[in-house]
């Protein structure tokens, strides 16, 4: 039966599982909000302390979804991967230096004789809680905006500049994006904070911070939303042939309402989720937030590779821009990942179990004494 | 891929690749066994609820955290750099290398980095059952993990389960367990594995004796030697074993790597295997590269022929016979097969045209060559000898393949005996008072992070010039970018990898003098 399974299903099938890890992976980026706070939030150490560890738990999962991104999107959208790692060379390395000194910082930051002193780990945390959401946003925008590639008749890629993907930097919509999931991890971090620690005092500290944020997070958000609306996008005809088409990317949420009622119904969760911890003193916000996001950003990959869309397009050379068709795994491959990822709702599973496992105290201040392994 | 890159380019970019690798390379076989190492003293914890085992269980899991954290770190950076520094590589097979890349992240990495904050941060929180089952778990996912990323490595060594497809220029996955099933993938497998739990059972055992020579924590110190002896001695012939196996499918597969680590250079019957040696220039040249030959070697007599064949009678071709061909015994000379891949190209280069001239007549035959049996076999297996400029350079450094080879055997065969020692003196419970013993085992901590090395070494390199054996050169994989960058980023790499090893080795040392908390 599977085995009759086409193979543009499979390739839209692959996009849905990259689209939901990719709105998984910004969801998840709250550890990274919180990282970003650890020095201003509190200048008690106590308080840093108890931040850490309320993160420290959770800091593998983004990583590894972050890296479980990366190999599924190798395995689906290989031209994808060769295209944007090998010509945004430096654009990606950035990321990845931001997340290789993460790593380490958690264990090593308290422990004695770390070297470099915990001030140093603590630094690490936070310029991968700065420039991991952002350079992140960053790479996501230019689904939207297009890079400044070309791909020569064997499939490889060309960059068009000797900045190799830190151009996007000069575009304002770009850095709208970059700025917005910042932003938007920083609510999210406090959310979790304030879920997550039993502490009044820290609590009323994360929901100050909170407020701030969010506002920010909006401002930028919006402004990359209608200016995405209202530019021209990279559609794909029958053909495969790349034209500019004006408010593409409204269109594909008027063609496909579904979609647009995923988005709605996340940006209504992240709203919510805000109100209720600022207005009410929730301490449950995260809840609604955190799904929320994951709708939203969903429906924004949803809507940048479906309905005869260039998902990476490219703005220097449009013929060469990548569509879910051209930029696939053979059906072959996919259908062999199709049959691996219906492991994926198990894998989900045991994280739940695993996750409630640790997570039945909260941190407080009396917890920290107990505990036999902290950060 | 037409052409071969910037040759300054390919070095960086190795160098690079080679950094990154041998970086994660330092921490990863250590993950690899303490895991088992550390779930078995639980196991045992978990049993007899003896406080003492959780004290030892919680000391060497330390280590473990401290070790494990940066592996992680570096992880990330080598499946990046797939993309990032070998594109043409990432379209030309990520067809079939993608997809162990990704089982990787969703089979193994997950099992790994949830059951390790279980194994961290529960044990006030989740029962003993569960917590034990979590430290086998992380085990279990560090092995796994390993067998999808090696499973992707065995495929460069040795490409199976794949067509060419010429309108997309890439190789498309046809078997998926011909790519599972690669004898490579499960030698190596084996070999790798093992060769991990060899390595953390030696590092548990140097630390141990570091404690008897301060008579600090004696009982703890014995268990430990117990317990990574066993598990030592078993890994170490299962090492010696697998490693046996890998050599022999090697004279199959990579006959070039296999004469080039013997530094056997003509064919013969009743060939001798090279115990140890000392090699030079012999002043001789093969094309333009220099011959070596032995100034000392200790030789056994018709074992090589043994080895690779099971008899003394079987001839083994040398590395001239490999370059130049050798008609008696059905060996093509690489001319012959550079001819044939260029052949292979001109194919693909004319059906390209014939596309872009609209002429779809043409194009469809010369497709049609693709899967054509015989001109797969005959022409586009060679593929890769396209590039090629002379016969020659399809020989690996020979000293860099015998040396790092004989020296990793000859560790294999001194830890077998390391740990058979030290369980012998432990169980006489003379161990405390051998002090010239318990140095050695310290010494060994070192030498086997260098057999270790010396393995990926031999293997990475004996298989120049190839990124994937016969179809593509390493010059052809490299990414489009330049040089400056890359040696900018090599900079970068480096001095972030040496200040995180200093900070690591320091932690490291610190909770090991501290000793386990009471
Ligand atoms: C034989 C085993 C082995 C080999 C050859 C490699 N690795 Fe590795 N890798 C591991 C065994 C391992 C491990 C033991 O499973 C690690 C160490 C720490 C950890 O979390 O898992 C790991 C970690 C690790 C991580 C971080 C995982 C996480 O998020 O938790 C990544 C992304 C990679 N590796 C990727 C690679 C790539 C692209 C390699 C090829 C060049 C590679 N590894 C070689
Ligand atoms: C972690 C253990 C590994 C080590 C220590 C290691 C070691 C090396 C070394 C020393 C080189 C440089 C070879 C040279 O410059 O001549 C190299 C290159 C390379 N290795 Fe490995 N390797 C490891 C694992 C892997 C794995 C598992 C893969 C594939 C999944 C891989 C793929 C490559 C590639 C693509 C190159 C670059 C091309 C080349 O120079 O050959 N390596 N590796
Ligand atoms: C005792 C005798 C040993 C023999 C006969 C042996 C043999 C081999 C051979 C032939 C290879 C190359 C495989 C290839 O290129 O495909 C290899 C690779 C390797 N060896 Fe060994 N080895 C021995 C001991 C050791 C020891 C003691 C260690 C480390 C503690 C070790 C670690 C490795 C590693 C990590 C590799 C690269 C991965 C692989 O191919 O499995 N080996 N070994």
């Amino acid at each position: 039966m599977l085995t009759l399974v086409s193979y543009s299903f499979l390739q839209g099938y692959w996009w849905v599982i990259i689209s939901l890890l990719g709105a998984l992976l910004v969801f998840l980026m709250f550890v990274q909000g919180g990282q970003s706070m650890i020095f201003s939030i509190s200048r008690d150490e106590i308080y840093k302390t108890m931040i850490v560890n309320a993160l420290g738990p959770k800091w593998e999962f983004t990583f590894t979804t972050l890296v479980t991104f990366g190999g599924a999107f190798f395995a689906s959208f290989p031209l994808f991967y060769a295209s944007s790692f090998g010509g945004a060379y430096w654009l990606w390395i950035a990321i990845l230096f931001s997340f290789t000194i993460q790593a380490i910082a958690y264990e090593y930051r308290s422990k004695p004789a770390n070297v470099l002193g915990k001030k140093t780990f603590d630094i690490f945390l936070l310029v991968n809680g700065i420039f991991g959401p952002f350079l992140i946003g960053i790479a996501v925008a230019t689904f939207f905006t297009g890079s400044q590639f070309s791909l020569d008749y064997m499939n490889h890629v060309k960059w068009a500049n000797n900045w190799h993907g830190l151009e996007a930097l000069t575009d304002a919509r770009n850095i709208a994006l970059g700025l917005a999931v910042l932003f938007l991890v920083r609510t999210n971090g406090s959310m979790y904070i304030i879920n997550s620690v039993n502490d009044e005092d820290l609590a009323v500290k994360a929901n100050r911070k909170l407020m701030i944020n969010a506002v920010v997070f909006l401002v930028f958000f919006l402004f990359f939303l209608v200016s995405i609306m209202l530019s021209e996008g990279f559609a794909v005809d029958g053909d495969g042939k790349v034209t500019m088409e004006k408010y593409k990317y409204f269109q594909n949420f008027v063609q496909m309402p579904a979609v647009l009622v995923l988005f709605l119904a996340g940006i209504a969760g992240v709203l919510t989720g805000i109100i209720m911890t600022i207005f009410r003193k929730s301490r449950r916000g995260i809840w609604y937030a955190g799904p929320g996001t994951i709708l939203a950003v969903f429906s924004l990959f949803l809507i940048a590779g479906f309905n005869g869309t260039a998902f990476y397009p490219s703005a220097y050379h449009p013929e060469s821009s990548l569509t879910i068709r051209n930029a696939s795994s053979s059906h072959f491959t996919l259908r062999t990942m199709m049959y691996v990822s219906f492991i994926i709702p198990f894998v989900f599973w045991y994280i739940w179990y695993a996750w409630k496992a640790i997570s039945r105290k909260k941190i407080s201040k009396e917890e920290l004494d107990n505990e036999p392994h902290l950060y | 891929m037409i052409e071969i890159a910037d040759l300054s380019l390919v070095d960086w970019s190795r160098a690079q690749f080679a950094l990154t690798a041998m970086y994660h390379w330092i921490f990863v076989p250590l993950t690899l066994g303490l895991s088992f190492i550390i779930a078995i003293m639980e196991t045992v914890y978990f049993r007899t609820g003896s406080e003492e085992w959780k004290r030892m269980t919680r000391f060497w899991m330390t280590l473990f955290g401290i070790n494990f954290a940066i592996g992680v770190a570096t992880g990330i950076i080598l499946e990046f750099e797939f993309g990032t520094n070998w594109s043409n590589y990432s379209w030309f097979v990520g067809d079939i290398f993608g997809a162990p890349l990704a089982i990787e992240g969703i089979l193994a990495f997950f099992l790994e980095s949830t059951f390790v904050a279980v194994m961290f941060f529960g044990w006030n929180k989740v029962s003993k059952r569960f917590h034990l089952a979590s430290t086998w778990l992380v085990a279990i996912g560090a092995s796994l993990s390993a067998l999808w990323i090696l499973v992707a490595n065995a495929w460069m060594q040795n490409p199976v389960g794949m067509t060419f497809n010429p309108e997309t220029a890439r190789n498309e996955m046809t078997d998926f367990l011909a790519v599972l099933t690669n004898p490579v993938a499960i030698d190596t497998f084996f070999h790798t594995v093992t060769s991990g739990f060899l390595l953390a059972s030696v590092f548990v055992m140097g630390i141990s004796a570091w404690f008897l020579l301060k008579g600090r924590e004696e009982w703890m110190a014995r268990k430990s030697i117990l317990i990574a002896g066993i598990f030592g001695l078993a890994s170490s012939l299962t090492v010696a074993l697998t490693g046996d196996i890998s050599a022999r499918t090697l004279a199959h597969v990579q006959p070039l790597k296999f004469a080039a680590f013997e530094a056997h250079y003509s064919g013969r019957d009743n060939a001798g295997l090279v115990a140890a040696g000392i090699l030079k220039d012999s002043g001789q040249l093969i094309g333009d590269r220099a011959k070596k030959e032995f100034v000392v070697k200790v030789e056994i007599p018709g074992f090589l022929s043994m080895m690779t064949g099971g008899s003394r009678n079987v001839w083994v071709p040398g590395i001239e016979d490999l370059v130049h061909g050798n008609a008696e015994k059905n060996i093509m000379p690489v001319a012959e097969k550079m001819e044939r891949g260029r052949y292979a190209r001109e194919v693909l280069m004319n059906y390209k045209k014939a596309k872009q001239a609209n002429n779809t007549e043409e194009a469809e035959i010369l497709k049609g060559m693709f899967s054509d049996r015989d001109f797969i076999d005959e022409y586009f297996s060679y593929f890769g000898y396209a590039f090629l400029d002379r016969p020659e350079d399809v020989i690996p450094n020979v000293s860099v393949a015998f040396y790092t080879f004989h020296l990793m055997v000859m560790l294999g065969f001194f830890f077998i005996l390391l740990c058979a020692l030290a369980l012998f003196f432990n169980y006489r419970g003379s161990l405390p008072r051998q002090k010239w013993f318990l140095w050695i085992m310290i010494i060994s901590v070192p030498l086997a992070y260098i057999a270790s090395q010396s393995g990926w070494v031999l293997k990475e390199m004996g298989r120049q010039p190839w990124i994937i054996q016969d179809l593509m050169p390493v010059g052809a994989a490299v990414s489009n970018i330049n040089t400056g960058s890359v040696i900018t980023t090599f900079v970068l790499f480096s001095i972030l990898f040496a200040v995180l090893l200093i900070a690591e080795v320091s932690i490291m040392a610190k909770q090991i003098k501290t000793g386990p908390k009471h």
